[in-house]
């Protein structure tokens, strides 16, 4: 099975691809052009020329729905949640469950134990360690917050994660708590993309780096060229061709 | 002991203390802390109680009641939007407009036509809670795709539903309206419940439900808590927005139908200060005006303390006057213990 982004014709000509099972690292210096790649492959932004393929058909998101419904979910750095809201209303956020009732369903009335039994079944599943569900989010720890909108977008989307640097403002044992859950989203058959600084994470997680620079892809690095050193020198520039 | 997976608790420093305290005090801490104000109603009844031996009588319960009716209606509605992270200003504007409308309407449209007193009657209050509508989705209109703060947009409303009310007939009340109205307003069933106050009731348990265990609830709570995330998740935002100011006019319309009913009369002036009360009944009954947090069961304690308030105050020989500066005295620290509240919460 391959899933392919063919032709992302973005800035001045970047081409990647990412497969289903793979961690893809999208690494540059600031202004190299993560984010707009991020925000057309999210459909936050139309990209002046070239097209975005899924599953090798091309496909045009209008808006971030779009983008979702089709399988392409994001995870910004803000986390987008709703602080003193409870984990399973976050969770559940614009996919709640309706009672299966025909009258009340028609008012809108919520299955609050089918979510919030969706919810800890779909954490545990993760290994995403939040001992209440009924807490808020507020109450969680940074990490516990991070896993939560992982959780959230990897149970909603069945292609492709987009991580927008999920890492950066934890702490060393939480990065790797994290890190895990990328692994195990993974594991189970999605594409996901990580957007990061932290050199260190990308090299433990990553099975393939692009590295972007002043709009263009510098160098795709895989297997023994993927090193601290050549992350580093393509992104500084130091390093050429590749 | 940690499990591999136990995605950072004691380290993060970023919530030291709520995960460690008991699960049972988080699932019933919350709410309790939030009905700590119930408590606070039944001290001030008690108070009262004692202080005067006409406070638990009959009398004053249908006058209090019937007080607390159309303040309640303003507030299940500005509960909802406050809620929202907004804000509503124009309720009692448009009380005073809706009932003088729909006596209008009443007034102008059925002259003569005795016979036909029920369809007056009827269309005259569809005309009350219709017109109160129609301002609620000018409100949610502005607010949600013009974009204008809530603010500014129901400081307006208020304005323009107060002239269209004067407008209406010179400034004065429209009383030339079916007898039957007054009727309707002043029966009470079993001598203890008046029909305004069941009415007001049913539509108050209704709008509990849905605030707390609807979709169209948990999003009003989801919009006022992070807008962001609610767009994000592909909801539409703007039409939440619209049905939760135009539920804010429908209920300013139900209530101008019940003022309009107690005077026998659509007056302008009806609900000159109601928006002040039902904003503090909102606010004293735990709702954040930083939008994310309220319930309807909050706002129902909230208008029964400036109830009570005004006309206990009455029964102990306070001259009236006090009854306002005592509401805003209780507004303010009710403010104030919410700021206080939120500033806790949001260490994290």
């Amino acid at each position: 099975m391959a899933k392919h982004y063919g032709g992302v014709q973005a800035l001045r000509g970047v081409t990647l691809h990412v497969d289903a099972g793979e961690v893809l690292g999208l690494v540059g210096d600031n202004g190299a052009g993560k984010s707009t790649v991020a925000k057309i492959l999210s459909g936050a932004t139309f990209p002046s020329a070239g097209q975005v393929l899924l599953d090798g058909d091309p496909v045009d998101f209008p808006n971030p729905a779009a983008a979702r419904d089709a399988g392409v979910a994001t995870v910004y750095q803000d986390l987008a949640l709703a602080d003193q809201r409870g984990v399973v209303a976050n969770f559940f956020l614009g996919k709640e469950i309706l009672s299966g009732n025909g009258v009340a369903r028609r008012f809108g009335w919520l299955d609050t134990r089918a979510m919030t039994r969706h919810t800890v079944a779909e954490l545990a599943r993760l290994h995403t360690y939040i001992p209440d569900v009924r807490a808020t989010a507020r109450q969680l720890s940074g990490g516990q917050r991070q896993a939560l909108a992982i959780a959230r977008a990897a149970a909603w989307t069945s292609k492709v994660l987009l991580l927008d640097e999920p890492t950066s403002a934890l702490g060393v044992e939480q990065q790797q708590q994290v890190l895990d859950l990328i692994r195990r989203v993974r594991d189970e058959g999605m594409a996901v993309i990580l957007i990061s600084h932290q050199m260190p994470d990308v090299l433990a997680v990553c099975d393939r780096v692009v590295v972007l620079r002043l709009g263009q892809v510098a160098a795709t690095l895989a297997g023994d060229k993927l090193t601290s050193e050549n992350l580093v020198g393509y992104i500084t520039g130091a390093k050429v061709g590749g | 002991m940690k499990t591999p997976a136990d995605i950072g608790t004691a380290e993060s420093g970023q919530a030291p203390d709520v995960p460690r305290r008991p699960v049972w005090w988080r699932r019933s801490g919350a709410a309790v802390r939030d009905l700590w104000i119930g408590g606070v109603l039944l001290v001030i009844v008690a108070a009262f109680s004692i202080g005067s031996p006409y406070f638990l009588t009959r009398a004053n319960w249908l006058n209090t009641s019937n007080t607390a009716t159309e303040v309640l209606l303003l507030a299940v509605g500005e509960t909802f939007v406050i809620c929202s992270g907004g804000i509503d200003l124009s309720v009692g504007a448009v009380l005073g407009f809706s009932g003088t409308a729909g006596a209008w309407v009443m007034a102008t449209g059925f002259t003569g036509a005795h016979g036909a007193a029920v369809g007056a009657v009827g269309v005259g209050f569809l005309a009350t809670v219709a017109a109160g509508g129609a301002f609620g989705l000018v409100n949610g209109t502005l607010v949600a795709w013009a974009g204008i703060p809530p603010f500014v947009v129901t400081l307006g409303t208020l304005g323009i539903a107060t002239g269209f009310g004067y407008l209406l007939n010179d400034g004065q009340e429209i009383s030339a309206i079916p007898g039957s109205v007054a009727t309707f307003g002043n029966t009470n069933l079993g001598g203890w419940i008046p029909v305004p106050v069941l009415i007001t009731a049913v539509i108050t348990i209704w709008c509990g439900l849905v605030l707390a265990r609807t979709r169209f609830g948990a999003y009003t709570l989801s919009i006022g808590d992070s807008r962001e995330a609610v767009v994000r998740a592909g909801i539409n935002d703007r039409r939440i927005l619209l049905r939760i100011y135009f539920l804010s006019g429908l209920l300013a319309g139900v209530a101008g139908v019940l003022v309009m009913a107690r005077l026998g009369a659509g007056s302008p002036d009806s609900g000159a200060t109601d928006n002040l009360n039902a904003i503090a009944a909102v606010v004293i009954g735990g709702a954040s005006l930083f939008g994310g947090r309220g319930t309807v069961i909050g706002s129902v304690i909230g208008t029964g303390i400036i109830a009570v308030l005004v006309t206990g105050l009455v029964l102990i020989n306070v001259p009236p006057f006090w009854q306002e500066v005592t509401v805003g005295a209780v507004l303010i620290i009710a403010v104030y213990i919410d700021q206080f509240r939120n500033r806790k919460s949001s260490r994290s």
